[in-house]
């Protein structure tokens, strides 16, 4: 399995995201032999269960984390993947303190970040998509003042990164209307901006664009980026929204039954897992020609065909179509990054070790 | 020191706005809540003109109305965060946001109360003429008794956070809480002079509430406004609330570090 891209760091300029060796020997994030297990009570259904539970109870170990290791270099950003239950959430809660770890060692910035000094505290941040911590009754500039209280911004400071967001995001009318009365992609971007008043070091976001429009989405992507750019933050960024990973993140973790699958960049990914390669080939006269004996069809776009082959095949099949078919144009790509993660989800079995 | 001031201030100014924004709410809370006392005045009131001398354990019908009609504002200063919000915010996971924050949570619960309080009081001076038209109070405090009684609003709401922040934090280790809650609020209701005077209540009462904070939260404040308690009796009171309040703030502290052990382990 490849772990690439250890003691790198990632530099983003506006037009691409290039990687760079990084010359700066601090981390960011280490995390050695992490591993996080619940004891959870269990019965079957029904009074007897019911009945026999008051006596016996049976409990069942789940092994949410399990011995997983990486580090993070300052100014990266990660990408965290895996299904749901994979171990993601209880990762951050353990890199955020919420958690107290079954085994193994976190440090962030330097702290241990079980003991929530105020000194760590006041450098990260969790976003949660779905956790509302604004005040619903006031407008959100209220909110922002409370966090700045919190946060212990200097007020200069305060006003200065507070109107930035606000200009950035395109939320100057919406800061002063109740905070009940926004939509649910205008309240997150608010939720974004008061969680990064106090600029944090490190961040942590956990789906922060979950059902939220396109449109709202690619803005919240942009505003991320910019901060990652303008602060030098450690971003952690878990999402269903394979968008999101592949504006933000060269580099991706992917966890899946508590264990680390892979981890290096998100093209690795693709290759290390895609059996398949897409073929689109556009022929003259394609009527009468049985594509299903070159590879799977799964796609037709006006003359040109898509056909799904096994990787190893790609070039042998390719050379075919060129032989036996007018072939006026030919392309060979690697399938769409989602479904190579639902490939993967869909395949590892529990007991692969990361 | 200049951090929590900033603090406090900006989270009771925010309670203040919030609060003002739902005063007809709090005004009809506020009215719905004058029904207990009412009814307590108007059965002590009946007993006592029923009595040869008029009066019972030394409360004429006037002296009555003076105890129940500072009760309403007392028992207001009383109200504070519910051991049910623990209860909602531990299981709900609501807590989490705020452990992620470098200022001990309980600071918002006793910032955020306290700015409501101050709604509360300016909203309660109508109510309490109103009041006052109707049963005649026999109210003549003193200046010194008026300062006390400031005073002792405060100690009696901070004395309550404590006691029902201990009393929400059992939810660290269990969720079905309720039933606690509610038995704790019927001991608080006959120990803490809310159902009656202390001095009306049977001696084994009083002694046995001498050795519980409760009567400091509800009828010391009452007695120093409407009572005639020497000055070193009000002194002392003042003395018993700061007692209570540091021992309230050193058990929350202590039991906060074992039960947020027990929130970290477990999670949410």
């Amino acid at each position: 399995m490849p772990v690439a891209h250890k003691g790198l760091c990632y530099e983003w300029t506006e037009q691409s995201c290039t990687c760079t060796e990084s010359t700066l020997s601090e981390i960011a994030i280490s995390v050695e032999g992490l591993s996080k297990h619940y004891k959870v009570p269990e019965r079957e259904a029904g009074l007897k269960a019911s009945a026999a539970s008051l006596f016996k109870r049976k409990h069942r170990l789940v092994k949410a984390v399990e011995d997983i290791s990486f580090t993070i270099s300052p100014g990266e950003v990660v990408g965290f993947l895996g299904p749901n239950g994979a171990g993601k959430t209880t990762t951050l809660k353990m890199l955020s303190g919420l958690l107290h770890p079954s085994g193994g060692a976190v440090s962030v910035l330097g702290y241990v970040p079980l003991k929530r000094e105020p000194a760590f505290l006041q450098q990260i941040a969790l976003v949660m998509g779905n956790r509302n911590q604004l005040n619903w009754d006031l407008p959100a500039l209220d909110s922002f003042d409370l966090y700045r209280a919190i946060y212990n911004v200097p007020q200069a400071d305060f006003i200065k990164t507070r109107d930035a967001f606000i200009e950035l995001l395109d939320v100057g009318e919406l800061a002063r209307k109740p905070v009940r009365n926004l939509s649910l992609g205008e309240r997150m971007k608010m939720e974004i901006i008061g969680s990064l008043l106090h600029t944090p070091r490190v961040l942590y976001l956990d789906e922060p664009t979950i059902g939220l429009d396109v449109t709202m989405q690619r803005r919240i992507r942009k505003f991320i980026a910019g901060y990652n750019q303008r602060h030098g933050a450690t971003v952690l960024l878990t999402s269903h929204y394979m968008a999101d990973v592949e504006a933000l993140c060269k580099r991706v973790i992917v966890i899946h039954h508590g264990h680390i699958l892979y981890d290096g960049g998100l093209a690795g990914l693709v290759e290390s897992f895609s059996a398949y390669k897409t073929i689109g080939v556009t022929v003259a006269e394609s009527d009468g020609i049985d594509f299903a004996g070159y590879g799977e069809v799964v796609g037709r776009d006006g003359g040109k065909v898509m056909l799904r082959v096994p990787k190893a095949e790609t070039t042998r099949i390719a050379a075919r179509l060129l032989t036996d078919l007018p072939v006026a144009d030919l392309t060979i790509e690697d399938p769409p990054i989602d479904d190579v993660i639902e490939h993967v989800f869909a395949t590892k079995s529990p007991e692969v070790e990361g | 020191m200049r951090r929590y001031f900033n603090f406090y201030s900006t989270v009771m100014k925010q309670a203040i706005i919030e609060q003002f924004q739902y005063r007809a709410a709090n005004y009809f809370y506020m009215i719905g809540m004058i029904a207990e006392p009412v009814i307590y005045l108007v059965v002590w009131q009946t007993v006592a003109r029923a009595q040869p001398g008029g009066e019972v354990g030394g409360y004429t019908p006037a002296a009555f109305a003076a105890y129940y009609i500072v009760w309403t504002l007392v028992r207001n200063m009383n109200i504070v965060f519910t051991p049910y919000g623990w209860e909602e915010r531990i299981r709900h996971g609501g807590l989490s946001a705020d452990l992620l924050r470098p200022i001990h949570p309980l600071h918002w619960d006793v910032a955020f109360f306290a700015g409501w309080k101050v709604v509360i009081i300016v909203l309660w001076l109508p109510l309490a003429a109103f009041l006052a038209w109707v049963f005649k109070p026999d109210l003549h405090p003193t200046l010194l008794q008026v300062v006390v009684f400031f005073f002792a609003i405060w100690g009696a709401y901070l004395i309550r956070t404590m006691l029902l922040t201990v009393l929400g934090m059992i939810t660290f280790w269990t969720t079905r809480v309720s039933a606690i809650f509610e038995l704790y609020f019927a001991i608080e209701l006959i120990l803490s002079g809310r159902l009656v005077p202390m001095t009306l209540m049977p001696p084994w009462v009083q002694s046995l509430a001498g050795y519980l904070p409760f009567q400091w939260t509800f009828y010391f404040p009452i007695e120093a406004l409407v009572g005639d308690l020497p000055t070193a009796a009000l002194l002392t009171g003042l003395g018993m609330q700061v007692f209570w309040s540091a021992f309230g703030i050193l058990l929350v502290n202590v039991i906060w570090k074992y039960a947020i052990r027990q929130y970290s382990a477990v999670g949410n």
